[in-house]
């Protein structure tokens, strides 16, 4: 059995991240498992720019973005194999992966770092009737289609979901000549950032259908075309809106699921909302020396955050190696109050600070964040508007979480507003 | 005659709407924005809108067929399809760095298509 200091599970921006600060604070012995032919993770097939504003203070692609970390990884000296599938992982932490090469290894891991990343939600997930043809695609994988492998995947598209992946995919298609014919959106918003709704589909004149979704697929052995309906209040089907559209291609930009098969097979604690691990302040899961950081844990929408929480996470797993980390402490647990769909770290350690990541539950215009330990208020901000698809974080000091366990209850005040 | 175009502003996650009235393609007057960064965003989209391209190029001789490029300063909105055409005719060779020009002044614009990534020579 080969040993290691650090066994990094995904060679994306998080797992990168991870591994560079633990390099950084003291540990030698790291190696990085990742199932692609190179590092970087999605960012490799996220070609488009918006990306680093925050940690490089420029907008770089995605591909630039993950080139800075490859090449700090590469200058550090970090070991990590490519190809590399990981198979399990014991609850005493020894990680089973094979590859060509090495064929199949048993590291014994000082400390874990859980950084898989997300999948993406299918058409399965979504049951959406009719016959099953070929040309039916999660955007996610179109994109790598189109990015990476250099295919096209059809010339008539209707893209479901107007999240940014299926923005951004809108955009791609139609500068390489495929005509978009439309993006439906079963909620009445979009989950995509504005700036995207403007220069992915205002751009092109690619209509938007908000309340809208697709009842049924036609074709037999290729998509020739699908049926659009608006939903009501309840997203139910609205009978008599129904729409036929022909095309060849139908992309779906569902949702995003953590990817946690192997934190599942090893007994790790999973938050049911998130889909991820749960963890405390040091991004440490339920089980003793495995971390978890990036979308893994929870999807993120800008991956300056993904690096913010994988470097806490690296530097967690180079302190529980180096010893010197507290053993079980009392933790305070994080809720999701009214208004607040869930809360990332879920425990905060006693005497710990911690970055708080949330998601809300719709979009609130003028709200305030609330964040009461008990019954103290803890933190409370005006918010001109928050959404689902924008997630918010707030850093609060170990001087404001003194005291005893108990809850910390994150909220928001809708003031004189509706809910 | 005066129109009065809205435009959502992308600088920072504020997304103010701001009213440009326009008497044909002159600017008259802007309202809604809240700071300097958005007037001058506002003017420049009714008036010279610009837009950074990215996009991927052939490649031989790497591990993969297409690299991610980008334009290296934003281009005229109105030429990006023009750009494409001239983009995707060119195959380039590996290995290439990133920041590399591979397309000098695309379309008369002034602006440089550079590679987004290293792409190394890979023997298959």
């Amino acid at each position: 059995m080969i040993h290691s200091d650090l066994v990094v599970i995904g060679g994306g921006p998080a797992g990168m991240a991870a591994a560079i600060e633990a390099k950084k604070n003291g540990l030698n012995d790291i190696i990085i498992l990742e199932r692609d032919h190179e590092l970087g993770g999605i960012l490799q097939q996220c070609i488009h720019n918006g990306f680093g504003l925050h940690i490089f203070g420029e907008e770089l692609t995605g591909p630039e973005y993950a080139g800075r970390f490859i090449k700090e990884v590469e200058d550090l000296g970090i070991a990590y194999r490519l190809d590399t599938m990981v198979l399990d992982i014991s609850s005493d932490r020894v990680v089973t992966a094979v590859n060509h090469d090495d064929g199949l290894m048993k590291i014994k891991a000082g400390a874990v770092v859980l950084a898989m990343g997300c999948r993406e939600r299918t058409r399965g997930a979504l049951n959406i009737p009719g016959s099953r043809p070929a040309g039916i695609y999660t955007a996610g994988s179109a994109q790598r289609l189109v990015n990476m492998e250099g295919f096209m995947p059809g010339k008539e598209v209707v893209i479901l979901g107007s999240g940014d992946i299926g923005l951004i995919m809108a955009r791609r298609l139609t500068l390489e000549g495929v005509k978009v014919k439309m993006v439906c959106e079963l909620l009445p918003y979009s989950g995509g950032l504005t700036r995207n709704i403007v220069q992915c589909l205002e751009d092109f004149g690619i209509p938007l259908k908000l309340s809208h979704t697709i009842t049924q697929v036609h074709g037999k052995e290729r998509v020739v075309g699908v049926t659009v309906s608006e939903v009501d209040d309840n997203r139910r089907p609205i009978p008599g809106t129904d729409e036929y559209v022909p095309c060849d291609t139908l992309l779906l930009s569902v949702g995003l699921i953590p990817e946690n098969e192997l934190s599942k097979s090893s007994g790790i604690k999973l938050d049911r909302v998130t889909g991820g691990p749960v963890v405390n302040e040091g991004m440490e899961t339920s089980t003793d020396g495995v971390f978890a950081c990036g979308n893994a844990v929870q999807v993120h929408d800008l991956v300056d955050y993904v690096t913010q929480e994988s470097r806490v996470a690296g530097k967690s797993a180079a302190q529980y190696v180096l010893g010197g980390d507290e053993a079980d402490t009392e933790c305070i647990n994080t809720v999701p109050g009214d208004g607040v769909r869930y809360v990332v770290p879920q425990k905060i350690r006693r005497g710990r600070g911690a970055k708080l990541f949330f998601r809300v539950t719709n979009v609130y215009p003028n709200v305030t964040v609330v964040i009461k330990h008990g019954d103290k208020v803890v933190y409370s901000a005006k918010k001109l508007k928050v959404a689902p698809g924008e997630m918010e974080s707030v850093e609060l000091g170990a001087d404001k979480l003194a005291g005893e366990g108990g809850q910390l209850n994150v909220s928001l005040d809708f003031g004189s507003a509706k809910k | 005659m005066e129109t009065v175009r809205k435009v959502i502003c992308t600088t920072c996650p504020r997304g103010c709407h701001i009213d440009v009235t326009m008497d044909g393609s002159e600017v008259k007057s802007i309202t809604g924005f809240t700071c300097k960064r958005g007037e001058a965003y506002a003017r420049a989209e009714c008036t010279h809108p610009v837009r950074t391209l990215t996009t991927t190029m052939k490649i031989s001789g790497a591990a993969l067929p297409r690299i991610p490029v980008k334009s290296k300063t934003p281009v005229p909105k109105e030429k990006l399809f023009d750009l494409m055409k001239v983009v995707n005719v060119v195959t380039v060779k590996a290995p290439v760095k990133v920041g590399d020009v591979l397309l000098p002044n695309a379309c008369g614009t002034g602006v440089d298509i550079v590679a987004s990534r290293n792409m190394p020579v890979v023997t298959k």
